[in-house]
């Protein structure tokens, strides 16, 4: 299995820790799109852009909403116990970028287009694309 | 689909992995119309008359209801001058009721301060002002007498209108490349997102390629400039070949066409990438049956682009991994090998390759044109052609008056 790298993320100054115990779900503004590596995943709200870049990643993002917390979500994934660590980093991650959420948060408002490969679509990937 | 064709890997770099392809674009250009009310110098399209066969309001509203199956959540419209189009602001409405975001170049025609109020309060939906100059001079010599008027008066009423995160969308030619921080603070001035791409020799940029490619001093220039600034401009991902001097830009540093993006045409011809209007580019037309997924999905030419450079010159090279060998279009017309280094590549390849080149090579030139026949108001002066004046007062003040 390989890593569960998410793709690019802003941190917002407000910023809080991300807390694993607390229920969490893929963001109401959030479609997952499937690729053979993972899947593209675009927050209408914010429009960014961002990648998973393993399907087991995918699974994972798409039952939190099931599961009371982070833990429980990993082990109804079959996510050995050894890589629940690096699950937590890439959702943290993804909390940043607001890709998931609390299951009791507010919608996130709005700014602009992610665009462009030459691509011409304007990205700033991070680190999940060096 | 033959039997050759490499794995892809599993894990490993995404950029790795776009190399292999997505199953739908991550964006897309659309271009709606080879209409045009200007005749810009260096136009990609070759755009300036509308061609008869461009896909109907009908048409275009299918061809949206395929991008949201498929989900590509945003498309780079364009033309031609796309506002022209009388559907324009029925499909933009049309493309954002079905998930599908639009960003738009224009030359500023249309945006008047009635638009621009209704794109303020539009969610969704980005503008891109074309200039090419900070200056009228610099802007008109390539736009066209009076062109530069029109973009500034689009910016004021977008600014006005309360217009958030709109775009200065400049092409970086050797008339406009010490600009820059002029053309930053235009854009800052507006309270808009300054948009900087590279000029490619596609269309009616072949003619003046020659003439307006930044010298390689302009390009290291910009380099430093973009790294100095990068975070705060956009740049398409357009300049990836300048990584090769050494420190990778921010962005995909990869060219996506065929395997992340590609162009919708205004008659639905489906082309690799904006800047590749060839037939040797072609993948199909949405029009065909199976629509726009089966040629993004399964046409050959697509399949092909969908494989890492194995061979050619750049991939002995040194930096190959920071530029991968530059942009498909610079090099074909020029009349360069796709597998050898871009023209403008910045480790001296590519003036060499163009050095090289049989002295009777006729470099390739697309068939489709739709450029203006006749003289067009304010066209451009940069092809040494007289000026037709915009209006009486472009050319002086007093003129056609009697003062006797």
């Amino acid at each position: 299995m390989t890593g569960p790298d998410a793709g690019p993320v802003t941190v917002p100054s407000d910023e809080v820790p991300f807390d694993p115990s607390l229920p969490w779900r893929k963001s109401r503004s959030v479609a997952l799109r499937p690729e053979p590596f993972g899947a593209l995943v675009y927050h209408f709200g914010n429009r960014k852009l961002s990648f998973l870049k393993s399907r087991p990643l995918v699974a994972v993002v798409t039952a939190l909403e099931e599961h009371p917390d982070v833990p429980s979500t990993l082990r109804a994934c079959d996510v050995p116990e050894a890589q629940h660590p690096a699950y937590v980093t890439a959702l943290a991650t993804l909390s940043r970028s607001q890709m998931i959420e609390r299951r009791t948060s507010v919608p996130p408002t709005t700014s602009e287009l992610a665009a462009g490969p030459c691509t011409e679509a304007d990205m700033r990937p991070e680190e999940g694309l060096r | 689909m033959t039997a050759v064709l490499p794995q892809r890997p599993t894990g490993g770099r995404l950029i790795d992995q776009f190399e292999y392809g997505l199953d739908a674009p991550i964006c897309l250009t659309w271009e709606l119309t080879y209409a045009c009310n200007l005749a810009c110098a260096h136009c990609l399209s070759s755009s300036g008359r509308r061609d008869p066969r461009e896909l109907s309001t009908a048409e275009a509203e299918g061809v949206i209801d395929e991008l949201q199956r498929m989900q590509v959540f945003y498309v780079n419209v364009g033309g031609g001058e796309p506002t022209v189009r009388p559907d324009f602001w029925h499909l933009l409405d049309y493309a954002i009721g079905h998930d599908v975001g639009v960003k738009f170049s224009t030359n500023g025609v249309k945006l008047n301060k009635a638009r621009a109020a209704q794109l303020a309060r539009t969610d969704y939906v980005d503008v891109q002002i074309s200039l090419d100059g900070a200056t009228a001079a610099v802007n008109d010599r390539v736009r066209g007498t009076g062109s530069y008027a029109t973009a500034i008066r689009a910016l004021e009423n977008l600014a006005e209108a309360g217009m958030k995160d709109f775009k200065v969308s400049v092409v970086v030619t050797r008339e406009n490349a010490g600009q820059l921080d002029e053309f930053k603070a235009l854009t800052d001035s507006f309270g808009a997102q300054l948009r900087i791409t590279r000029l490619r020799p596609s269309g009616r940029g072949a003619d003046v390629w020659d003439e307006l490619h930044p010298t390689m001093a302009q390009q290291k220039e910009l380099y430093h400039w973009l790294l100095a600034n990068g975070d705060g401009v956009l740049t398409g991902d357009s300049f990836f070949h300048l990584s090769a001097f050494g420190e990778a830009l921010p962005g995909l540093n990869l060219c996506g066409a065929g395997r992340v993006v590609c162009l919708i045409d205004p008659v639905g011809d489906v082309y690799a990438c904006p800047f590749a209007i060839h037939e040797n580019f072609l993948a199909g037309n949405v029009r065909s049956e199976g629509g726009f997924q089966r040629v993004w999905q399964t046409s050959d030419l697509f399949t092909d682009l969908r494989s890492p450079q194995t061979g050619g010159a750049c991939t002995k090279c040194a930096h190959f991994d920071a530029c991968r060998g530059g942009c498909m279009a610079a090099k074909f017309f020029t009349g360069l090998p796709l597998d050898g280094p871009d023209p403008e590549c910045v480790q001296g390849f590519g003036e060499n390759a163009l050095a090289a080149r049989e002295l009777d090579l006729v470099t390739p030139k697309s068939h489709i044109d739709h450029s203006h026949k006749g003289p067009v108001r304010g066209q451009p002066t940069l092809l040494g052609m007289p000026s037709i004046p915009a209006k009486i007062c472009d050319e002086s003040p007093l003129a056609g008056l009697d003062l006797r």
